[in-house]
């Protein structure tokens, strides 16, 4: 047998049917759900007399939408078109019986936490999301991706996916990181390298010791950011790291089961020998804390760099680059250490897990942040928001203060009240920076979680190696 | 889901690379439950200013490039979220078919699921076709799926690569899920299959 990658093993285990042409049905395990891509596929499966094949497989979950501040059970705190959202989505859980975390719910959080906090992620399932972060679960060994709302619709009536396998990429990011360094700063270099479009066609398997070294939730933050390099998914192989963080979840498997599914997972590993279209490999010792400077999550530059000029790039990247830089506000030359900022937004898919709350309290404990910037720390659920506050970190948080808010997205999107003003600059541990991202003309600088709260006690971006 | 019947219409430059889904729909307007109205948002944040009047300059707002059906991309177009509201915004403007050097995976596949043919090709090529849109509304391209090649306004052809598949459904306006429905039976076996060796999923 001719030697497999990760996600080879992975993809032949899931194939329901294969066409002629390749064309596979590819058989999901988890299905998350949100309120914004699901409202048209639940209302095209009840407009054709179709029912949810595996409600049992779904998880259902309102974060987009909803707001992040207190007494948020009151209706008058969602614009009309919000409530409108998050209500369908109570109303199709109800309905078509899927599970449910409803906004009461103190599991209730953003989507890509919740399915890993409670166990649905598991090693070697498929997982899909009508959401690009969906890359996010890879870091469990689990071929996970983003659909559009049509193969919401597709996954809800049938279960499967129409496929054609992508090629496989090796990441690998060698050696140890140094002080200072987090996997943020992995996964923006990464792309920083590869460009936003460098990942397309690809599933990347990221490897190396570096990524050996990660906890979950790191290696959770460099697969979410897979999306941004282009790639359909990132994985990561499973081990002892990614059962113990399984281990005692409540839909993790029990007893019996457990010593089962652990065999099995002992066999998701790329074979010796197995094919790679494309490798690349970064030096982890080389990697520095990383800042963007402009609006596409590939404009990244160490913090010691300077603003680069339009005329540092080639072909359609330099009138990118130009109407970049205008849109940030910036200066060719300008020190990155230099750029005052105005808001610092703590939380999302990549950065709203337990440890970057411990990251933040590590910088920010027993100091204030700047006067006049406005700082806020969204935990990525109910239940991270629980531990922070059992752990006291909450009351460093608001000691320093930070806003201290209720789970969501938030600004990360700013489709709830979470926004950012015109020209408003802000240092966020997010996933974009594209333009209008976090708020019309909004300026949005993607950094770690320790980078982000440096800025918030300096008022301007900060090598963070500065203040530990 | 509409047929793609030959297409032979205007089309527009846009040769911005990393055009993401936000600069497509911005995420205020995400928030409707329906599939339809979002053409009026299409690139809202380039299209309008802040009152709601038009930014001349944007290609769209151009009197020769209104009634665009072709949109000629820079490289990377449709890079970040999975809003099916990008390409339901895309078609609901009039737009049936893009060309650029490449697409990001989600909204190539999501294009497709609405009747837009989105086509890659080679620099060169849509180098070609970016010069032939600049020309504007007297030079009209053609888009042949069946044929499976465009002809520029002075007669040039150039032939693309579309999935079989993919080719088949967009011609005959054809339902994904009945598509799969049809196949209920593998479905069946492999879930009984799957269930048995892996209990826990």
């Amino acid at each position: 047998m001719s030697p497999k990658t990760l996600y080879d093993k992975i993809w032949d285990a899931h194939v329901a049917h294969e066409a002629e042409d390749g064309t596979c049905l590819l058989y999901i395990d988890r299905h998350l759900v949100h309120e914004v891509t699901s409202p048209q596929a639940f209302e095209g499966l009840r407009m054709a007399g179709r029912k949810v094949r595996a409600p049992e497989k779904t998880i259902a979950v309102p974060d987009h939408n909803v707001p992040t501040t207190a007494g948020r059970e009151d209706p008058a705190q969602m614009t009309e078109e919000s409530r409108i959202q998050v209500e369908a989505l109570d109303k199709n859980a109800k309905e078509f019986g899927v599970h449910y975390y409803p906004v009461s719910d103190v599991r209730q959080g953003i989507v890509h936490i919740v399915g890993p906090e409670n166990g649905w992620t598991l090693p070697g399932m498929t997982v899909v999301c009508g959401d690009s972060h969906t890359a996010t679960h890879g870091a469990f060994g689990a071929l996970a991706h983003g659909i559009g709302t049509s193969e919401v619709e597709h996954v809800l009536a049938t279960q499967t996916l129409i496929q054609k396998k992508s090629k496989n990429m090796k990441v690998e990011i060698t050696g140890k990181l140094k002080p200072g360094v987090t996997a943020k700063d992995i996964t923006l270099a990464v792309i920083g390298e590869t460009g936003t479009g460098g990942g397309t066609g690809y599933v990347i398997e990221y490897c190396g010791e570096a990524i050996r070294d990660l906890s979950m939730e790191g290696r959770m933050t460099v697969c979410n950011m897979a999306i941004e390099g282009g790639a359909r998914a990132g994985l990561i192989a499973p081990d002892e790291t990614t059962f113990e963080y399984c281990k005692g979840r409540p839909h993790a498997p029990k007893g019996g089961a457990w010593e089962q599914a652990v065999e099995y997972w002992k066999t998701l590993f790329t074979d010796e020998g197995a094919h790679f279209d494309k490798v690349v490999t970064l030096k982890g010792e080389e990697i520095e804390p990383v800042v963007t400077w402009g609006t596409s999550p590939e404009d990244v530059l160490p913090i010691t760099g300077v603003v680069p000029s339009p005329e540092d790039f080639e072909g359609g990247k330099v009138e990118a680059a130009r109407r970049s830089i205008e849109y940030m506000g910036l200066t060719p030359g300008q020190k990155l250490d230099e750029i005052e900022i105005d808001t610092v937004f703590i939380g999302s898919c990549t950065n709203g897990r337990i440890e970057d709350m411990r990251a933040v309290a590590e910088i920010v404990k027993g100091k204030k942040i700047k006067e006049g910037i406005r700082a806020m720390i969204v935990p990525g659920s109910g239940l991270v928001r629980a531990q922070a506050e059992e752990e006291g970190l909450a009351e460093i948080f608001k000691d320093a203060g930070f806003e201290w808010r209720l789970a969501g997205c938030s600004m990360c999107l700013a489709m709830n009240p979470d926004q950012l003003s015109e020209n408003e600059r802000c240092a966020s541990t997010s996933n974009r920076n594209f333009e209008g991202r976090q708020g019309y003309k909004g300026r949005t600088h993607l950094v770690s979680p320790g980078m982000a709260a440096a800025a918030a006690l300096t008022g301007k971006l900060t090598d963070v190696r500065e203040l530990m | 889901m509409e047929k793609f019947e030959k297409l032979h219409g205007i089309a527009a430059p846009m040769p911005l690379v990393n055009i993401d889904t936000d600069m497509i729909i911005p995420k205020v307007f995400l928030k409707s439950i329906q599939r339809t109205g979002f053409g009026k948002n299409l690139f809202d944040e380039m299209r309008y200013n802040r009152d709601g009047s038009e930014i001349e300059d944007f290609v769209l707002n151009k009197p020769q490039y209104r009634n665009a059906e072709i949109l000629i991309a820079g490289d990377n177009f449709g890079c970040g979220s999975s809003r099916e509201h990008a390409p339901w915004a895309i078609a609901d403007f009039g737009i049936k078919c893009i060309v650029s050097t490449s697409f990001a995976d989600i909204f190539f596949n999501n294009s497709f699921k609405n009747g837009i043919l989105p086509i890659v090709l080679p620099q060169e090529q849509v180098d070609i076709l970016m010069a032939d849109a600049e020309k504007g509304a007297n030079a009209r391209m053609t888009v042949d799926l069946e044929a499976q090649e465009i002809t520029t306004s002075d007669g040039t052809t150039i032939a693309f690569e579309v999935d079989a598949f993919k080719k088949h459904c967009l011609l005959n306006g054809l339902d994904d899920i009945g598509l799969t429905m049809e196949k209920a039976e593998a479905i069946d076996a492999f879930e009984a299959k799957a269930s048995a060796a892996r209990p826990w999923v």
